[in-house]
C-alpha cells in the first residue's frame, strides 16, 4: 500500500486543531496501527488509550471521519484514503487529551443502578438450574464491552447534554440485563423512570447502528423496558396498586 | 519539584484484573479500607481477554471429575515444579470460586440440566472449563467490577505503581502518577498486594497488551522480594500470523477444544507425528477417536491437538521451520472441516466461537466457518514471577502480597489453558484474606521522604535530557531481540549475546529522553516502564541459561531432553547486595505422601 493522511485532533480541555500526519500503510493494517505508528514516529505525546487490539476491551473508542467506531476494528481498507481521515475523541464527553476523553461519567452512572439481588438457591449445594434458552437475551446484553460509543452517538446526551438526567444506552441495557436475569430479584423500574430518564429515549436506533458488539440495544433491551414502565405506571390497575399498595 | 498527593488505606491492590478486584472485593468485605490502583479504565485489564475459559472440577459434564484429578492435571502439565500446596488448594476451591461468580451476577453457558456448562481444553482429562462463548474473561471482569463497586472500595483509575514504598523491611504502601494529569501519588497501606498480570511486551509477537511489561515482578524485585521460575514464558500456539498488524493476537483453545485441527501446508494432520511419553495413554490413535473425544464420548481419549501449549507450539514450530507451513509462516488451523459431521456446522461454529468468528471476519476477511485460519505461536502467559506462600500469597517481603499471573508457582513449567482465570479467583481471594489479616496485626507504618523524592527525580528526568534517545525505538529493539535470542527454542551462545545486547539497551533506557509535558504522555510512560520489561527480560535470560534442560516452556535446543536432576530445583531470581542479579536453585520441598499418591493413581 501507499502513504495516508491522518488528521487527528490535537489538544485538550481548553481546545485544540486538527493536525495532519503522513503515515506509510501496510496490509491490514488498522486505524489505530496508524495512530501508533504516528506516536511511536512523529508525535510520541500523542494521547491515545487501547489495551486489547483485538476489539475485546473497548479502550479505542473514537470518532472516525464522523462515525463512533472502535479504531483496533477499522481497516484502511475501509475508509477512502485519497482523502485524509479525520480522527477525533468522543464528542459526548470532556476532552483529556487528543484523542482521550474523561469517561467518568459512566462509573458513576453504573454505581447508582441497584446491584444484582438473586433469588434463594435452587438445590442444596447452593447453585442455581437455569436453561439456556432462558439465559440467551441476557447473554446479548452482556457482551457490551463498555466501549461508550452507544453513549456518544445518542442525541440526549451528545446534543443535549442531559447526563444528569438520563443514563444512556449503555446503562438501559446494563439494567436491562440485570431486570431480565433469571435470578434476580431487585425492582428496578422506578428508577427508570424517575431518576434514569428512560423516557427521554426515543427510539431513534443510533445506538445500535455503532455498537461494535452488535447487541439490539434498541429493540432487545430498551423497548421491553420501556414496557415495563408502562405497564407499572400508566396501566390504571397496576397504577392504583402502586398508589395503595405500597 | 512538585509534590504528591497522599491516600491511606489498610490494604492497597495493586492491578485491577480478576486477581485484583477479587483481592479487593475479599479484604473490603471485612470492612477494610481498601484501595485498588490500575494502569488503565476499570474493566479493561487483561483479564477481560481472556476467551476460553475458567477450569473448576464441578463434574457438570463428566461426574468423573474432581479436585485430584485437575490437581494431578496441574502438576503434569507444570512437568512438576509446582509449587504443590498452591496447586492442590486451586484445584479444590476453583469450583467454590466459580458458583460464587455466578451468585454475583455471572451467566455461564448451561448444561441441558441447567447447571455450569464446561468444556474440554489441552492437558485437562475431563470437560472442565465453565465458559460463556469465547469471551469468558469479560463475563468475569465484568461481573467482579459491578459486584465490587458496592463493596466499599476506592478506585484509582489510570494510575501507574513505579515504586514499592518500605517501611524497614515491610512494605508500607506505593508512590506512582496518574497518567492524566502527571500527578504524583502515595497510596500508604499497612498491606499490599499486587496483581499486576505479567510480561508479555518484552516479546515483539505477543497476544498481551501495553500494559503487560513486567511492573509488579520488578517492582517487588527491587524491593527485595524473591521471584522464581523466570524462564517459564509460555508461547500460546495459535496466534494469528496474517496480515501482519493482527500478528500475535490469539486464536483461543476453544477452536481446538471445539474440534478445530492443526494441518500443514501438505494437508496432513501433523500432531499425530509427535506424543509425548506422558501423555501417549491419553491421546487419541486416529481422527474418529478425537473428533468424539471433542463432542462429549466419554470413552474416547483427546485429539492431539488438545496436548499441552509447550508441546503443541514446539510442533508448529518444526513444521514451518521444515517448510511445510503455511503461506505467511504458521500453519493451518481448520474448524471448518466440522460441516463433515455437523449438519448446520454453519451456525454452531458463529454460536460456539463468535468472536473468533468476528476476530477473523473483520481483520483478516477470512470466514472461519468456510476456510481455515493461519495460526502460529504467540507469546502468551508468565509461569514464573513472585514467589510466595501457598497458603498466603504473601511474598518474601513482609506485608507485600501477589496473586494471579505475577505470582508463580501454580503453574510449574507450563500452565494448562482455563488454569488462570481460576487461579485469577482462588489466590485473589486468598491474598485478600491474609492481607487483612497482616493489616490487622501490624499497624503503624511510615513514609520514606527519601525514597520518594528519588522516585519522583528519576520519573522526572527524561524530560531534562537533550539526547535524541526516544523510548519507543529501545522498546522495540528489546522486543526485537528477545523475540529472535530467548525466544520458544533457546541456545547458550544466542542467550549469551542477548546478556550484551541488555546491558546495552540498559545504558539506552538510562539516556531516555521524552518531549511533551506530564499531561496523559504516551512517550513518557513507555519510558518509565522500560526498567522493568529490562530487568524482567534479564531474569528470563539468566534463568534460562542456568537451567541446562528443556522442560515445559523451557526448550533449548543444545538440551533437548528433560533432566530428572533439574526436575528436583526451581530457580530463584533476586537482588544481590550490590544490585547485582542473582539467579540460583532452589531445592522444591518434598511431596506430601497423599498428593503423591493421587500423582500416581492418576498416571
Ligand atoms: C488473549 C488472552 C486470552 C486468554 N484466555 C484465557 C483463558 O481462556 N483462560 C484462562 O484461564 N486464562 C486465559 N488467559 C490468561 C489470563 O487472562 C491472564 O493470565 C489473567 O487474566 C491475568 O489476570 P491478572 O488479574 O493476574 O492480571 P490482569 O487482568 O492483567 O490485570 C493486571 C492489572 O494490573 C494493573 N497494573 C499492571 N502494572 C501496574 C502498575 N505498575 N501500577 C498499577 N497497576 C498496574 C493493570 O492495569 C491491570 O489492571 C488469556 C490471556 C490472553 C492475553
Ligand atoms: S435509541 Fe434512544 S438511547 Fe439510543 S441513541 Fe436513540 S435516543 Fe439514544
Ligand atoms: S452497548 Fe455496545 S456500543 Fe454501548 S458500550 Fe456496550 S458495546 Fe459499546
Ligand atoms: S483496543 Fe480493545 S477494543 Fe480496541
Amino acid at each position: 500500500m501507499a502513504q495516508a493522511t491522518f488528521r487527528i485532533w490535537r489538544g485538550d480541555k481548553n481546545g485544540g486543531a486538527f493536525k495532519d500526519y503522513m503515515v506509510e500503510t501496510d496490509q491490514g493494517m488498522v486505524v489505530l496501527d496508524a495512530v501508533h505508528r504516528i506516536q511511536a514516529e512523529q508525535a510520541n505525546d500523542l494521547a491515545v488509550r487501547w489495551n486489547c487490539k483485538a476489539g475485546k476491551c473497548g479502550s479505542c473508542s473514537a470518532e472516525i471521519n464522523g462515525m463512533p467506531r472502535l479504531m483496533c476494528m477499522t481497516r484502511l481498507d475501509q475508509l477512502d484514503l485519497s482523502m485524509p481521515v479525520i480522527v477525533e475523541p468522543m464528542h459526548a464527553f470532556p476532552s483529556i487529551r487528543d484523542l482521550v476523553t474523561d469517561v467518568s461519567w459512566n462509573f458513576e452512572v453504573k454505581k447508582k443502578i441497584k446491584k444484582f439481588k438473586p433469588r434463594k438457591p435452587d438445590a442444596p449445594d447452593g447453585t442455581w438450574r437455569m436453561q439456556q434458552a432462558d439465559i440467551d437475551r441476557v447473554q446479548e446484553f452482556r457482551k457490551c464491552i463498555e466501549c461508550f460509543l452507544c453513549q456518544d452517538v445518542c442525541h440526549v446526551l451528545r446534543e443535549h447534554q442531559k447526563h444528569d438526567e438520563f443514563i444512556g444506552p449503555r446503562f438501559l441495557v446494563y439494567t436491562a440485563a440485570l431486570e431480565m436475569n433469571p435470578l434476580d430479584t431487585e425492582d428496578r423500574v422506578a428508577d427508570l423512570k424517575e431518576r434514569d430518564g428512560i423516557g427521554y429515549c426515543n427510539i431513534t436506533t443510533c445506538c445500535r447502528q455503532v455498537c461494535p458488539e452488535h447487541i439490539t440495544i434498541t429493540e432487545n433491551a430498551i423497548i421491553p423496558l420501556k414496557e415495563r414502565v408502562v405497564d407499572q405506571y400508566f396501566d390504571p390497575l397496576k397504577k392504583l396498586f402502586r398508589i395503595f399498595g405500597a | 519539584m512538585a509534590g504528591y498527593v497522599t491516600h491511606n488505606y489498610d490494604v492497597l491492590i495493586v492491578g485491577a484484573g480478576g486477581a485484583g478486584l477479587r483481592a479487593a472485593i475479599e479484604a473490603a468485605s471485612t470492612g477494610c479500607k481498601v484501595g485498588v490502583v490500575c494502569k488503565s479504565l476499570l474493566g479493561k485489564a487483561h483479564t477481560v481477554m481472556a476467551e476460553g475459559g475458567m477450569a473448576a472440577a464441578m463434574g457438570n459434564v463428566d461426574d468423573r471429575d474432581n479436585w485430584r484429578v485437575h490437581f494431578s492435571d496441574t502438576m503434569r502439565g507444570g512437568q512438576y515444579l509446582n509449587n504443590w500446596r498452591m496447586a492442590q488448594l486451586h484445584a479444590q476451591e476453583a469450583p467454590d470460586r466459580a458458583r460464587e461468580l455466578e451468585a454475583w451476577g455471572a451467566l455461564f453457558d448451561r448444561t441441558r440440566d441447567g447447571r455450569i456448562l464446561q468444556r474440554n481444553f489441552g492437558g485437562h482429562r475431563y470437560p472442565r472449563l465453565a465458559h460463556v462463548g469465547d469471551r469468558t474473561g469479560l463475563e468475569m471482569i465484568r461481573t467482579l467490577q459491578d459486584h465490587g463497586i458496592h463493596s466499599g472500595m476506592e478506585v484509582h483509575m489510570e494510575c501507574t505503581v513505579l515504586t514499592l514504598m518500605m517501611d524497614g523491611g515491610r512494605c508500607a504502601g506505593a508512590f506512582g502518577y496518574h497518567r492524566e494529569r502527571g500527578q504524583f501519588m502515595l497510596w500508604q497501606a499497612k498491606a499490599v498486594v499486587l496483581a499486576t498480570g505479567g510480561i508479555g511486551r518484552a516479546f515483539k509477537i505477543t497476544s498481551n497488551s501495553w500494559e503487560y511489561t513486567g511492573d509488579g515482578q520488578a517492582l517487588a524485585y527491587r524491593a527485595g522480594a524473591e521471584l522464581m521460575d523466570m524462564e517459564f514464558v509460555q508461547f500460546h500456539p495459535t496466534g494469528m500470523v496474517w496480515p501482519p498488524s493482527v500478528r500475535g493476537i490469539l486464536v483461543t483453545e476453544g477452536v481446538r477444544g471445539e474440534g478445530g485441527v492443526l494441518k500443514n501446508r501438505d494437508g496432513q494432520r501433523f500432531m499425530f507425528d509427535d506424543i509425548p511419553d506422558l501423555y501417549k495413554n491419553q491421546t487419541a490413535d486416529g481422527e474418529d477417536e478425537g473428533w468424539r473425544y471433542t463432542q462429549g464420548d466419554k470413552n474416547a481419549r483427546r485429539p492431539p491437538e488438545l496436548l499441552t501449549r509447550d508441546h503443541v507450539a514446539r510442533c508448529i514450530n518444526r513444521e514451518v521451520k521444515a517448510g511445510r507451513g503455511s503461506p505467511h509462516g504458521g500453519v493451518f488451523l481448520d474448524i471448518a472441516w466440522i460441516k463433515k459431521h455437523i449438519p448446520s456446522a454453519e451456525e454452531h461454529i458463529k454460536k460456539k466461537l463468535p468472536s473468533m468468528y468476528h476476530q477473523f471476519m473483520q481483520l483478516a476477511n477470512i470466514d472461519i466457518t468456510k476456510e481455515p485460519m493461519e495460526v502460529g505461536p504467540t507469546t502468551h502467559y508468565m509461569m514464573g514471577g513472585v514467589r510466595v506462600d501457598g497458603d498466603s500469597q504473601m511474598s518474601t517481603i513482609p506485608g507485600l502480597f501477589a496473586a494471579g499471573e505475577v505470582a508463580a508457582g501454580l503453574h510449574g513449567a507450563n500452565r494448562l489453558g482455563g488454569n488462570s482465570l481460576s487461579d485469577l479467583v482462588v489466590f485473589g481471594k486468598r491474598a485478600g484474606e491474609y492481607a487483612v489479616k497482616f493489616a490487622r496485626e501490624n499497624a503503624v507504618i511510615h513514609s520514606d521522604e527519601t525514597q520518594i523524592g528519588a522516585a519522583m527525580k528519576s520519573a522526572l528526568a527524561p524530560f531534562d535530557r537533550t539526547a535524541k534517545e526516544g523510548p519507543y525505538q529501545i522498546q522495540h529493539d528489546l522486543q526485537d531481540k528477545m523475540q529472535d535470542l530467548v525466544g520458544i527454542v533457546r541456545l547458550e551462545d544466542e542467550m549469551q549475546q542477548a546478556l550484551g545486547v541488555l546491558e546495552g539497551l540498559n545504558q539506552r533506557a538510562a539516556q531516555v529522553s521524552v518531549e511533551g509535558n506530564r499531561q496523559y504522555n504516551g512517550g513518557w510512560h513507555t519510558a518509565m516502564d522500560l526498567p522493568n520489561l529490562l530487568m524482567v527480560s534479564e531474569a528470563i535470560t539468566r534463568s534460562a541459561i542456568l537451567r541446562k534442560e528443556s522442560r515445559g516452556a523451557q526448550f533449548r535446543d543444545d538440551y533437548p531432553y528433560k533432566d530428572p536432576e533439574w526436575g528436583k530445583y526451581n530457580l530463584i531470581t533476586k537482588q544481590g547486595a550490590n544490585g547485582e542479579m542473582i539467579v540460583e536453585k532452589r531445592e522444591i520441598p518434598p511431596l506430601p505422601a497423599e498428593l503423591k499418591q493421587i500423582i500416581e493413581e492418576m498416571k
